[in-house]
């Protein structure tokens, strides 16, 4: 009897404030959760660390409720639980702060922290009981945030402590924290640090989630890797290191066996000098980039998602303007001077395949036929320039559909129709049609069947045997390491080092993508 | 002088009156706008509510079983907006544009149907309407301060319960908007409502409570104008008043106070409008009464056109709430 009452007040002691055993979680066709067991031990901090997709964001919302798993169970301080919606996890002390803020503009800190607890005692008492008790909560925990502030006028780190009291406030326990340092300054995310520091010496827990491995060992106690919708390991932070970390990661089954072979390199086609670009936060999201692509060869950038490639590659196809440095082709210059043109660059023979099909690469809603001709509709070609012919255009677009083996071979069938690889082989097909001296592409196979990966990857080397320049930018590692003939490395947007594929070994290329300087990494190696 | 002095006055009297079914709409949209549902069915709602209050009011002779008719139907047609947009993600635009030309054509037919009179229900009789109620100690003013006592007699005084429910409702928006706790919720998921749904509240059940107390206030509008300062219905009697005060709310920046001023403002240059019909001034003649009834609606489409600067509609207006996945 005892024990019941004191289990119903949640003073029962499990070792643990949450587990979760056997969680499966799909979403039509695509499975984001696969038997996933966790157990996170009350008053610390456990970092869950995955690439973006690797199923990370979708436990972590079946967790506070969000989401209902398709199997599986969930205990909180070892009783089962059942949640319905995020109130109801709420309820058990689970509450979640969510990489984007669920705060409203145009109210103060204080409206938005009571806003749907506000108590029963009418708005004006409501707000000032909240304010007493946040004091103390903002006292405790270091959490300095001026109440009566427009949430609007205020910087994304406090806009963030007022999702943290938020959570507080409606008695959270556990606290989830998803992808929370993306959005903050290097200064906001050590403040960050030091209150879920604080945090836990009062017994909060905290669930950490994020893709930034420096984070993980920083302040984790304990930490869980996911893969493709499945925990791949779970060890204490103290017993791993940042590289055991990244390969496990990115460390993906080997999807492809085939080595190509080497060719011999030609001219440089693209010469890429000091090359920075700095976001809109102020962030230096690529630093100091220099080197030279040569005609004939794959140069593979490895790096964990987020560490500039994207922004590297948004350059160099002429989408954003660099803020410093500058690259060549040929004897055209592009600086920060000169006005960022997609157009100019296809003219100069530079073709992009975007990392994301479906934002940049496709407009999912035209027909196979003209998503086929973006970017390329005033080729003489299939029109006059002003008309296009639309049985000339179908007549390319199947012809292309033949060449790249897109299934259905059907240029009326609207893009958003086709599977993710037949969708890739698509763009493919667009940007290596204008026969391109310089071929960037960003996730070629990502999301795409083993089929089609194959294809897609004998289609590259096919291009680069003809002399083309390729720049390949890929989380996958394997992919890399099959592909390249040189492989460059990227963290935090710098170039850690340049390696020629022969001499590459994974533990190393994985320590560089960890952030250690190609020279260490070497000489780790003996 | 005492005669502009009389006439101002006068024009006063009228520009309330003109307002008061501005003014119920225009605190309409402020409830449906500020919880992120378009309303531009005010007119319609309004329509419909006229013609029921006219109907019933006819029927069993009492303005009030005539209101209560009108509100419950105005509120229905809230709830048709609400299925088709909240419940379906329709757009929000067409669904209001589909109740007012359903308003238009619905009134008129039934209208036809029951009475026979080209669209139009019987007169009423003094009975079956909201009468005006003249306020006590008329002379006593009238005697004493002989400026307020015209002031009492033709501005104050002489109004229907209507007008003043009118005048009350701002008070009321103004309170369950800034000062309750559904007020901040209300405000909340017409700016940010995930938010809202992060913290437990249904989005859709707020969204239902905001439109259905913008149906209640467009019924009221709609019975002003057939069974208060009307005696019974005619085809189209509504004529874009609808479209004025969300023109007038969107002036006021959805807010209740500033509303009521646009909406006053708008009362008094058609107020102004008829007042100065027929008269002639030095130099420039007679005013075309076209261009004077036409001025309030060209205010209202410079207003909309942008001169009013710093307008920040709620956030999250006009876009069905979809759960992210």
């Amino acid at each position: 009897m005892n024990i019941e009452n004191s289990k119903q007040n949640g003073d029962f002691k499990s070792p643990f404030a949450v587990e979760i055993k056997n969680i499966n979680k799909s979403f039509g066709p695509v499975q984001a959760n696969k038997e996933i067991s966790l157990n996170v031990s009350g008053g610390t901090i456990h970092g869950i660390i995955g690439e973006n997709g690797a199923g990370k964001s979708t436990l972590m919302s079946i967790l506070y409720g969000f989401y209902q798993p398709d199997s599986g169970e969930i205990k909180v301080h070892g009783k089962l639980a059942y949640f319905k919606q995020p109130s109801d996890a709420l309820r058990l002390g689970i509450g979640m702060v969510h990489q984007h803020f669920m705060l409203v503009p145009n109210f103060t800190a204080l409206e938005n922290i009571v806003l749907g607890a506000e108590g029963k005692t009418g708005l004006y008492k409501g707000l000032q009981n909240a304010r007493k008790k946040l004091e103390k909560l903002k006292q405790a925990y270091g959490l300095e945030v001026e109440l009566d502030s427009l949430t609007e006028n205020l910087p994304v780190g406090i806009q963030q402590r007022i999702e943290i009291l938020k959570a507080l406030y409606r008695g959270a326990r556990v606290l989830i924290l998803d992808e929370p340092t993306g959005v903050l300054t290097p200064l906001e995310t050590e403040q960050l640090f030091e209150i879920l520091l604080a945090l836990k010496s009062e017994g909060v827990t905290i669930l950490l989630i994020t893709h930034k491995l420096h984070e993980i060992m920083a302040i984790t106690d304990e930490v869980s890797v996911m893969r493709q919708g499945k925990m791949v390991a779970n060890t204490l932070t103290k017993h791993t290191s940042p590289e055991m970390l990244a390969e496990q990661m990115v460390g993906r089954s080997v999807l492809v066996n085939n080595k190509y072979e080497l060719q011999s390199i030609g001219k440089v086609a693209l010469s890429v000098e000091q090359l920075g670009v700095v976001d809109k936060r102020g962030f230096d999201s690529l630093k100091n980039a220099t080197f030279d692509l040569h005609a004939g060869e794959i140069l593979g950038i490895a790096g964990i998602a987020g560490n500039g490639q994207s922004e590297l590659l948004s350059v160099l196809s002429g989408i954003t303007q660099p803020s410093r440095g500058f690259f060549k082709i040929e004897e055209h210059l592009f600086d920060a001077k000169k006005n960022p043109n997609p157009r100019l660059m296809r003219q100069l023979g530079v073709s992009h395949v975007p990392e994301d099909r479906h934002s940049e690469g496709l407009v999912l809603q035209f027909q196979a036929f003209e998503s086929v001709i973006l970017g390329y509709e005033n080729n003489k070609k299939l029109g006059n320039g002003f008309f296009t012919n639309p049985d000339t255009i179908q007549a390319y677009c199947s012809q292309l559909q033949e060449a790249f083996d897109v299934r259905p071979q059907n240029p009326r069938l609207y893009s958003s129709q086709f599977s993710g690889g037949n969708q890739q082989k698509l763009v493919l097909s667009r940007e290596i049609s204008s026969t391109p001296k310089i071929l960037l592409v960003g996730q070629p196979t990502r999301g795409v069947d083993i089929g089609a990966i194959e294809f897609i990857h004998k289609t590259l080397i096919g291009m680069r045997n003809n002399g083309c320049a390729i720049l390949l930018v890929s989380v996958e590692l394997e992919e890399i390491l099959s592909l390249s003939d040189r492989i460059l490395v990227m963290n935090s947007g710098e170039i850690m080092g340049i390696v020629p594929k022969i001499t590459a070994t994974k533990a190393m290329l994985g320590k560089m993508m960890a952030g250690i300087p190609i020279e260490e990494a070497k000489e780790d190696k003996k | 002088m005492t005669d502009f002095w009389f006439q101002f006055v006068l024009t006063l009297d009228s520009t309330l009156r003109v307002a008061t079914p501005l003014i119920f709409c225009a605190m309409a949209g402020i409830f449906s706008e500020r919880s992120g549902i378009i309303d531009i069915s005010l007119e319609g709602k309004m329509l419909m509510a006229a013609f029921v209050a006219a109907a019933v009011a006819y029927g069993t002779g009492s303005p009030w079983i005539g209101a209560v008719a009108a509100v419950l139907v105005s509120i229905i047609a809230s709830l048709i907006h609400g299925f088709a947009c909240i419940i379906h993600r329709g757009n929000q635009v067409i669904s209001g544009l589909a109740i007012n030309i359903l308003a238009s054509g619905l009134t008129v037919i039934i209208g036809i149907a029951l009475f026979r009179q080209g669209g139009l229900t019987p007169t009423l009789t003094k009975t079956s309407r909201f009468n005006s109620i003249e306020l006590p100690f008329i002379e006593f003013f009238e005697l004493h301060t002989p400026i307020f006592g015209v002031i009492y007699k033709h501005l104050i005084s002489g109004h229907n319960i209507l007008v003043w429910a009118a005048i009350v409702s701002v008070a009321i928006t103004y309170y369950i908007l800034f000062k309750t706790t559904f007020g901040l919720r209300l405000r909340a998921v017409g700016e940010k409502p995930e938010a809202i749904d992060s913290a437990g509240i249904s989005v859709t059940k707020m969204r239902f409570q905001a439109i259905i107390i913008a149906g209640i206030l467009c019924g009221l509008a709609g019975v002003y104008l057939s069974t208060a300062t009307g005696a019974g219905f005619v085809k189209e009697m509504t004529a874009g008043k609808g479209y004025i005060a969300l023109a007038a709310m969107i002036f006021g920046k959805w807010r209740p106070v500033p509303a009521l001023f646009a909406c006053l403002l708008f009362g008094f240059l058609e107020a102004v409008a008829t007042r100065i019909q027929g008269i002639e001034f030095i130099l420039i003649g007679e005013i075309s009464s076209d261009l004077l009834i036409a001025l309030p609606y060209l205010l209202t489409v410079i207003l909309l056109a942008g001169f009013i600067g710093g307008v920040t509609p709620p956030r999250a207006i006009g876009q069905p709430y979809i759960k992210e996945r």
